[in-house]
């Protein structure tokens, strides 16, 4: 392997694990602030219980998003010092946007709800994780808006003398459309992940508590986990069509703005009318669509994804031989090597990956639609098969989100900034050109292989961690610690909260 | 004024933000073994007890600290693109070490409370320690050599490799930054810990400054004679001069005044590093190709919507940073740490799937 590909794998691999903990985070920081605002609001514990709970699996979860954030941060400079330079003057400010306006707030407002319990005030201990919350949202904003550039440049210009892309317009970056439609889509598989995660969680231990039989732990069952329950299928329902409107969205823009991205996804070799959405392919691993046989298919539902008609002359769909062809006449036949250049992306991998994302959401789902049977009319249950598939689906959207970023990023391939087929043509970069050159493979190979390892043994440190938490259940007793609720004035005593 | 010249002193100021602040939570965990003791009848549990109030010293602030490097390194990619781009490619393998560094060390102090068990806690301390010693030194060396000079080529690539970034004067430079954070650190326990572990902090303050002041001063006449410019002379004095200080106001007991007299310290250390990089942002090794302020700015466009951002967003950030010291004001000592309110180890692992 060359630099350019261990760079690609080393990207791949850290990014994709940064996501892991992301969406997590993004969504469950909301979850959390509404269950301590339900709590200071009516004073009733067992959200303080709920809150507590969950709080502490939200903070095992947020420090691995931290750390491996640090490592995104650099890594564009250290592996991709070539596209930096040529994105610089566009691609960084919306970094150091979320820098200043988000992870700041993030970091410092979450430093003082750990630590705030006794120290502040009840409602502006609150407005503390409100803060993170709206802060982790906001961050998603700034990075997808760099990402969406990426996929979609907008509000630039070239400059031929320095080969560079220049920024002409913050405003249009920030209201790219490829942006607007990312943004609610990656933000509402983060609320699908969270509500999953706390709908999953508590109804596993709604049926194990119902099993005991014990008149205190069914009262426990229906009283603080048939709530979160309740939360978690809400979140799932709204974040679900959330997703699905915001994903057609995004598959009409893709189908204009990046039509090699469409034809893959849906593996389709020559362009037709009336495409069908294939839910069963095989193929061989040549990358060639000769190969590939489509077995199962939904008539026309491809092209309504891309084109909102289903038959007729507006739903017609360019396959790949067209955009490799379009794309040789517009752009190059040959790279500086002199390289014949394949428009297209891996095959299986965006093909799959686009499928696997969609139909993963289908845990989500079957738990969603099974904890509305089983809860309804104020019921607690103790069926085995809702805490089977309250755990299985907890995993269900975190992979869905990792498919999702595959299926975009390696589908854009072989750009690492796309061109904007309706923009200026030079602001285009193959990801060939984007590697650092002063960097060895060894050198890539090197660090690729430490983080690798370091993140598996990480992964298992936060996997254990995340497991006892849960399997822990809500707290017993819980103390309200705020400075108005303490009879004492005692400024000398321990704190409630130390690491 | 030229809005280039304006990031360059951006830059500077926010690197300064870094260094101060998490400049002290790098001592305060470089200090995890050396500063604690086991009072004769605790043992070993009165010296994790007092491990735990340095660590807790820091809890609430030191990710806040960390995201003055996130903003930092953002804004240089957004402002000076081909610095970022030339910068991080050719200073790899210490970039790679301080990024693993603070993997580690961030990890660790969020989980070491979370399992109670005494295996578990050496090993992050022994994270933490080692997650503070490495930037704090590489920092040092990293910056030593933009004094110095790196070796461009006509593309403004760095073609020097790794081995030339371990020169003497910036190893002299990687032991600066290490004495001085390990100042900062112990005058910040002193101010922020009570009892016989402010005394010991003191103590430590002093003895530091001491060594501080010749081995900065030493590092800061080499520059001066080698690297630097005139005017920079001042920022030399300003530091030796806040050094003094603070042997004399730790002794005093007066904290306060010697925690901002350090920070004084890494303030003028960032004046004589960027003063002396100025006109460029990489100067050439020995007269060689540079990379100047101008040739690595982005356009005057996105410089001015930084600006605009920065203007907005920086006093807010300084605001409630500023609180949040303000509400963990308190000293701390052993008797305000509760007991370990972590799981066993024995209970994790039962749990493992
Ligand atoms: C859609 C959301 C999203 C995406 C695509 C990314 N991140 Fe991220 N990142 C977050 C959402 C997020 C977050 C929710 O804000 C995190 C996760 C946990 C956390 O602490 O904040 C975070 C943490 C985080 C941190 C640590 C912040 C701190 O210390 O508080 C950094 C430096 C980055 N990220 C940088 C990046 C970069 C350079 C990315 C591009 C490759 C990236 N992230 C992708
Ligand atoms: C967290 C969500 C993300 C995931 C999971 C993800 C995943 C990936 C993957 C798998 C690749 C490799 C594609 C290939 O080589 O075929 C890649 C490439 C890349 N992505 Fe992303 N990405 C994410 C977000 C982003 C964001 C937000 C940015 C920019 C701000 C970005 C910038 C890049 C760049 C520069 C490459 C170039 C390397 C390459 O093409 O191989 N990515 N990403
Ligand atoms: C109704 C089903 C869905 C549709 C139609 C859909 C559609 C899409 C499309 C077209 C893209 C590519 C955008 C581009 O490359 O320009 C995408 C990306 C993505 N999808 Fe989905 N999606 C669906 C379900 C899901 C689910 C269930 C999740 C996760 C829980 C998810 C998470 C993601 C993520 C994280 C990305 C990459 C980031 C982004 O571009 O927003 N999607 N989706």
């Amino acid at each position: 392997m060359d630099a350019l590909d261990l760079a690609r794998w080393q990207f791949a691999i850290t990014t994709v694990y940064h996501f892991i903990f992301v969406p997590l985070t993004i969504g469950l920081a909301p979850l959390v602030a509404i269950m301590q605002t339900a709590w200071v609001r009516t004073g009733d514990e067992r959200w303080l219980r709920l809150t507590k709970f969950f709080g502490k699996l939200f903070l095992i979860n947020f420090a691995m998003g931290v750390v491996t954030g640090i490592v995104q941060e650099f890594q564009f400079g250290m592996n991709w010092s070539e596209y930096s330079r040529f994105v610089g003057d566009v691609f960084g400010a919306p970094l150091a946007m979320e820098a200043l306006a988000a992870f700041f707030v993030e970091s410092t407002f979450l430093g003082l709800w750990i630590f705030g319990w006794d120290r502040l005030n009840k409602k502006v201990h609150l407005a503390c994780i409100w803060a993170v919350a709206v802060a982790v949202n906001l961050s998603a904003f700034f990075i997808l808006a760099a990402n969406s550039w990426m996929q979609h440049p907008v509000g630039t210009r070239f400059n031929p003398e320095t080969g560079r892309a220049e920024m002409e317009s913050i405003w249009a970056i920030l209201a790219n459309n490829t942006l607007w439609a990312a943004f609610p889509h990656a933000v509402a598989a983060a609320f699908l992940t969270a509500g999953t995660f706390v709908a999953g969680i508590a109804a596993w231990w709604m049926v194990r508590l119902v099993r005991t039989g014990d008149e205190t732990r069914v009262a426990l069952a229906r009283e603080v986990y048939r709530p979160a329950v309740m939360l978690g299928t809400v979140t799932m329902l709204v974040a679900g069509i959330g997703v699905g409107v915001s994903g057609d969205l995004q598959g009409k823009l893709m189908f204009e703005q990046q039509p090699g991205k469409m034809a893959s996804a849906e593996a389709l070799c020559e362009g037709t009318e009336s495409a069908a959405f294939s839910i069963l392919t095989v193929g061989d691993l040549s990358n060639s669509c000769e190969g590939v046989r489509h077995i199962l298919e939904v008539p026309g539902l491809a092209s309504y994804l891309g084109t909102g008609s289903f038959s007729g002359e507006d739903s017609y769909l360019p396959g790949v031989y067209d955009v490799q062809a379009a794309y040789e006449e517009r752009y190059a036949e040959t790279d500086d090597a002199g390289e014949p250049i394949s428009y297209t992306p891996n095959l299986a991998l965006t093909y799959w990956s686009f499928r696997l994302m969609i139909g993963l959401a289908a845990g989500s789902a079957a738990l969603a639609l099974l904890a509305l049977w089983f809860t309804r009319g104020g019921r607690v249950t103790g069926n085995r098969w809702f805490a089977r598939v309250g755990v299985w689906a907890i995993p269900t959207p975190f992979l869905a989100s990792s498919f999702g970023w595959i299926f975009t990023e390696t589908g854009r391939q072989p750009w690492v900034v796309a061109p904007n087929p309706t923009g200026i043509d030079q602001i285009r970069l193959l990801t060939e050109r984007g590697v650092s050159t002063v960097v060895s493979p060894g050198m890539v190979l090197f660090s690729m292989v430490v983080f690798t390892v370091l993140y598996g043994v990480l992964a298992v440190v936060w996997g254990r961690l995340m497991h006892r938490y849960a399997v822990e259940g809500v707290p017993d007793v819980v103390h309200d610690e705020s400075p108005e609720a303490r009879a004492d004035d005692d400024a000398d005593r321990p704190l409630s909260f130390a690491y | 004024m030229d809005l280039a010249i304006l990031w360059f002193v951006l830059i500077a100021v926010l690197w300064t933000g870094y260094l101060v602040l998490e400049g002290f939570d790098f001592g305060v965990g470089m200090l995890l073994s050396i500063l604690p003791r086991g009072a004769a009848r605790a043992g070993v549990e009165g010296r994790d007890k007092e491990r735990r109030v340095l660590i807790n010293t820091i809890g609430p602030v030191w990710d806040g600290n960390e995201v003055w490097l996130l903003t930092a390194g953002g804004a240089t990619f957004a402002a000076f693109p081909e610095w970022y781009a030339t910068l991080f490619s050719g200073f790899y393998v210490p970039l790679l070490l301080i990024l693993l560094a603070l993997i580690v060390r961030g990890v660790a102090f969020e989980y070491r409370g979370k399992i109670s068990d005494e295996v578990w806690r050496r090993r992050c301390d022994v994270a933490i320690q080692v997650g503070s010693w490495t930037p704090a030194f590489l920092w040092g060396v990293a910056f030593a050599n933009l004094v110095r000079g790196v070796q461009l080529d006509a593309a403004h690539q760095y073609v020097g490799g790794f081995w030339a970034l371990l020169n003497p004067f910036a190893l002299l430079g990687g032991l600066v930054t290490t004495v001085l954070f390990l100042l900062h650190g112990a005058v910040f326990l002193a101010l922020r810990t009570d009892g016989d572990l402010r005394e010991r902090a003191g103590r430590l303050a002093s003895a530091l400054s001491v060594v501080a002041v010749v081995v900065a001063g030493g590092w800061a006449m080499w520059a001066q004679a080698a690297y630097s410019v005139p005017w920079t002379w001042v920022a030399v004095a300003a530091a030796a001069g806040a050094l003094v200080g603070v042997v004399v106001m730790t002794r005093r007991r007066k904290e306060g005044t010697a925690f901002a007299l350090s920070a004084v310290a890494l303030v003028a250390a960032v004046v004589l590093i960027f003063g002396s990089m100025y006109p460029d942002v990489m100067p050439g090794l020995d007269g060689g190709e540079s990379l100047t302020v101008t040739e690595a700015a982005s356009t005057p466009y996105t410089l001015g919507v930084m600006t605009v951002v920065a203007v907005i967003l920086t006093p807010l950030v300084l605001a409630y940073q500023a609180w949040t010291y303000w509400v963990f004001r308190r000293r701390l000592s052993a008797e305000d740490i509760p007991a370990p309110a972590g799981l066993t180890w024995k209970r994790i692992k039962d749990a493992a799937f």
